[in-house]
This record gives C-alpha cells, sequence and structure tokens, in this order.
C-alpha cells in the first residue's frame, strides 16, 4: 500500500498546478466577465449572459475534448496541459464572473454613493473601494470552487495530463490492483482537499477580524 | 457548412443513442441516490455517535472523491474484490453513491430550513416521531430542496459524461468515435456540446422558475 501511495503522490503536484492554475486564469478572466454582465449596454450584457449559460451547460469533459481534439485537429495544436488549463480555466472564469456578481449585489449602495460623493475616479472607486470588499466577501465562495475544481482536475487525466487520477489509472493497468489504487487515489484527493478548507477558514476569519477591528 | 450539416444529419441518431443512454444513467443513478441522500440526511442527525459518524464518513468519501475516480473504482477496482460489473451497472453504481452524498446535504439543508415553530407544535399536538417527520418536516423540507436537487439532477446528467473513461457507449464516447474514424472531431464534438446544450439549458432555466414560484410561496 505504501508502495502504491509513493507512486501516486507523484501525479498530486500536477493536479495542485492545474488547480490553482485555472483558478488563476479564472479570477483574473472572471473579472472582465463579470464587468460585461453588469454593463448598462444591453448587447453586451445579454452576450455575456448567453457566454456564461453556454459554458456552464457543457460538462468539462466535453470542454477538454473540444479544445484538445476538436480544435486540435488541425486548427490549434495545444499540449495537453495547456488544453485542460485553458478548459478549465473558461469554466472557472464564468462561475468567477457570477459569484463576483453575487459579492457585488451584497456590497451597500452606500459605498458606491460615499465613494462618489468624495469625488473618486471611477478607475479607483472600483480598484480601492469596491474590489476589496468584492474580494472579501467571494472568498468562501471561491474557496468551495477551488475545492471542486480540484475534483474536476481529474478529467485532465482523459486526455493525457499526467496528474494524479492518470497515475492511477496508470498504474492499475501495470498491477491490476484497481481496488487499492483507486481507492488510495479517492483518499489523495480528500486530503488535498482538508488544507485547502482549512486555510480559507483561516484567512477568512483573519480578514474578519482586521475588518471588524 | 451545408457539409457539416449533412454530417451532423447523419450522425445525429448515433449521438442521439448516446445521449439517450446518458440519460438513462443519469435518471437510474439519481432513483437510487436520492432515497439513499435522504437516508444519509436523516442518519446524519441521528442520535447515535456511531451512526452519525459512520453517515459523515460516507458522505465525505462519497463528496470528496471525483466522480470519474469512483467511476474508475467501480469498473475497474471492484473486479479484484471479485465483483465484475458491466460499463453501465458500474456508471449507475458510482454516480448513485455520489448522488447521495452531494443530495443528503441538499436535503438536510432543506429538513433545517422548516421552522423550529413546526416542529414544536407537532410535539404539542403529541404527534409520534414518525408522523412528525412523514407529515410536517418531510413535506416543508423536500419542497425547500426541491429546486438544488434538480439543479443537482443537471450536474449528474452532465457527469455522465465522465462515463466515457470506463467505455459507456454515452455521448461523449460516441462522438469521439465519430472523430476517430472520420477524423472530424471539431464538428462531432460540437454536435455533442449542442445537445448537452439543449437539454441542460432549458433544465437549469425551468429550475429558476421553480426556484423564484417556491421561494415567492414562501414568502405569502
Amino acid at each position: 500500500m505504501l508502495d502504491i501511495l509513493g507512486n501516486l503522490v507523484t501525479g498530486v503536484p500536477m493536479t495542485l498546478f492545474l488547480t490553482f492554475g485555472a483558478l488563476l486564469v479564472g479570477v483574473i478572466l472572471g473579472i472582465p466577465i463579470c464587468m460585461a454582465r453588469r454593463s448598462h449596454h444591453p448587447v453586451l450584457s445579454n452576450l455575456a449572459a448567453a457566454v456564461i449559460v453556454a459554458i456552464r451547460s457543457i460538462p468539462p469533459l466535453v470542454w477538454l475534448f473540444l479544445i484538445y481534439f476538436g480544435l486540435g485537429s488541425g486548427i490549434l495544436r495545444l499540449s495537453p496541459l495547456v488544453a485542460a488549463l485553458g478548459g478549465l480555466g473558461l469554466i472557472t472564469a464564468v462561475n468567477m464572473a457570477e459569484i463576483y456578481r453575487g459579492s457585488l449585489a451584497a456590497i451597500h449602495a452606500g459605498q458606491w454613493e460615499a465613494s462618489q460623493a468624495l469625488g473618486l475616479p471611477r478607475w479607483s472607486r472600483l480598484v480601492e473601494i469596491i474590489g476589496p470588499q468584492v474580494a472579501r466577501i467571494s472568498l468562501p465562495a471561491v474557496a468551495t470552487y477551488a475545492i471542486g475544481l480540484l475534483k474536476d482536475t481529474a478529467v485532465a487525466s482523459i486526455i493525457g495530463v499526467p496528474e494524479l487520477a492518470f497515475k492511477g489509472t496508470y498504474l492499475s493497468q501495470q498491477t491490476f490492483k484497481g481496488l487499492e489504487i483507486f481507492a488510495a487515489v479517492g483518499f489523495l484527493y480528500i486530503a488535498m482537499s482538508l488544507p485547502i478548507a482549512w486555510v480559507s477558514r483561516l484567512v477568512d476569519a483573519r480578514i474578519r477580524q482586521r475588518v471588524a477591528q | 457548412m451545408s457539409e457539416i450539416l449533412g454530417l451532423w444529419l447523419e450522425w445525429l441518431p448515433r449521438l442521439l443513442g448516446g445521449l439517450w443512454l446518458g440519460c438513462k444513467v443519469a435518471g437510474l443513478s439519481l432513483i437510487l441516490g436520492i432515497p439513499l441522500g435522504l437516508v444519509l440526511a436523516l442518519t446524519v442527525q441521528a442520535k447515535s455517535t456511531v451512526l452519525r459518524a459512520a453517515t459523515l464518513v460516507v458522505v465525505e468519501i462519497g463528496r470528496g472523491t471525483p466522480a470519474l475516480v469512483l467511476l474508475q473504482l467501480a469498473y475497474f477496482g471492484l473486479p479484484s474484490a471479485g465483483l465484475t460489473l458491466s460499463a453501465m451497472a458500474a456508471s449507475v453504481l458510482a454516480l448513485a453513491v455520489c448522488a447521495a452524498a452531494y443530495t443528503s446535504e441538499i436535503i438536510r439543508g432543506g429538513l433545517e430550513a422548516v421552522a423550529a415553530g413546526q416542529k414544536e407544535a407537532a410535539d404539542a399536538l403529541g404527534m409520534s416521531r414518525l408522523d412528525k417527520l412523514r407529515f410536517i418536516v418531510l413535506p416543508q423540507g423536500l419542497a425547500v430542496a426541491l429546486p438544488p436537487l434538480l439543479g443537482f439532477s443537471i450536474t449528474i446528467l452532465q457527469g455522465t459524461s465522465l462515463c466515457f473513461a470506463i467505455t459507456l457507449p454515452e455521448l461523449i464516447s460516441q462522438a469521439y468515435a465519430i472523430g476517430a474514424s472520420t477524423f472530424r472531431y471539431l464538428p462531432a464534438l460540437v454536435l455533442a456540446s449542442l445537445l448537452y446544450a439543449a437539454i441542460c439549458i432549458p433544465a437549469s432555466m425551468l429550475v429558476g422558475v421553480l426556484e423564484r414560484r417556491l421561494g415567492a410561496h414562501h414568502r405569502a
């Protein structure tokens, strides 16, 4: 059992890289999507809404296939890792946009009014007043999403990214000890999600404390 | 473009067959998973510490393990324990475990949303524990849990795409096979995506409408 775990653990860094890579892509790309969704321009906001719905209604594995096999067959050849980061990043981005939208709705109108009354330019109003509050309110939802994303990265194994689930599949084909191996894979995913949950609770508590002071 | 439409028409029956198989797998795993989720939602509130702990372990394993790994465990893992399942049976089993774990949390949330006064009133009327559950808590709690349960059903339907990994001939397997034999991966996969979207978009809109309706009812 220990040698199985030792072998599987070599896939953990790639799983974590995929998770945080896709999260980074999504956290950044989610901002313009959210702004487009909230735009007063009806074409832009409806387009953003349609894109969000379309991306969410197609399963992650299908996105990875569309990018890796679909685009890959003659249009744009990507490595499995880039295709997986792109696909998962895209899905994360629209979900982040919806999380940000929810957080923006939770911000008191007085915050906008006060920053306007102070004569702050539009940009610094967003970056210095509203942005930090959105980040703080979004944090628990983003952490929950990150744990879900960690598990979603397993689909990258199907297009050949050498992460944890891939190592499990490979090892089970080599040894025919499927039961122990996939149980160990599942255990490792659970073990990885625990520290993420713990850190996010810690950070959330810290921020709350600072804001309360 | 007309060439692609021609190809799509030719492929459509095969892909629809794959989609139907995915719907069947999703339906069966929900039929098995949701009642099990209800049981888990009740046992997690049980007085017995052992029962509560056992439920928590089941739920956390079911929710913490990627669905893909559960599928592989059922299909590639169980044979080494002497239980060989068909791709279909393994898919239903793995997704049912996944559904039970997730829906138990959804249902627990719904049951907890039932106002305390309702339970107190049932106690005051001298209702037995079972009657209180049957006539007071479950009807109200499940009504609250219904929209998220339907939303989760859509997720499970999307999750059937993972059964590709265990050779179930569902929608994505069919699209991939068409791509592999014709080298037209992109049009085949785009059609498969459109089929998913054609089911999931109206379904999630319906869930949204239901959510608002039920919300209005509860406020009234």
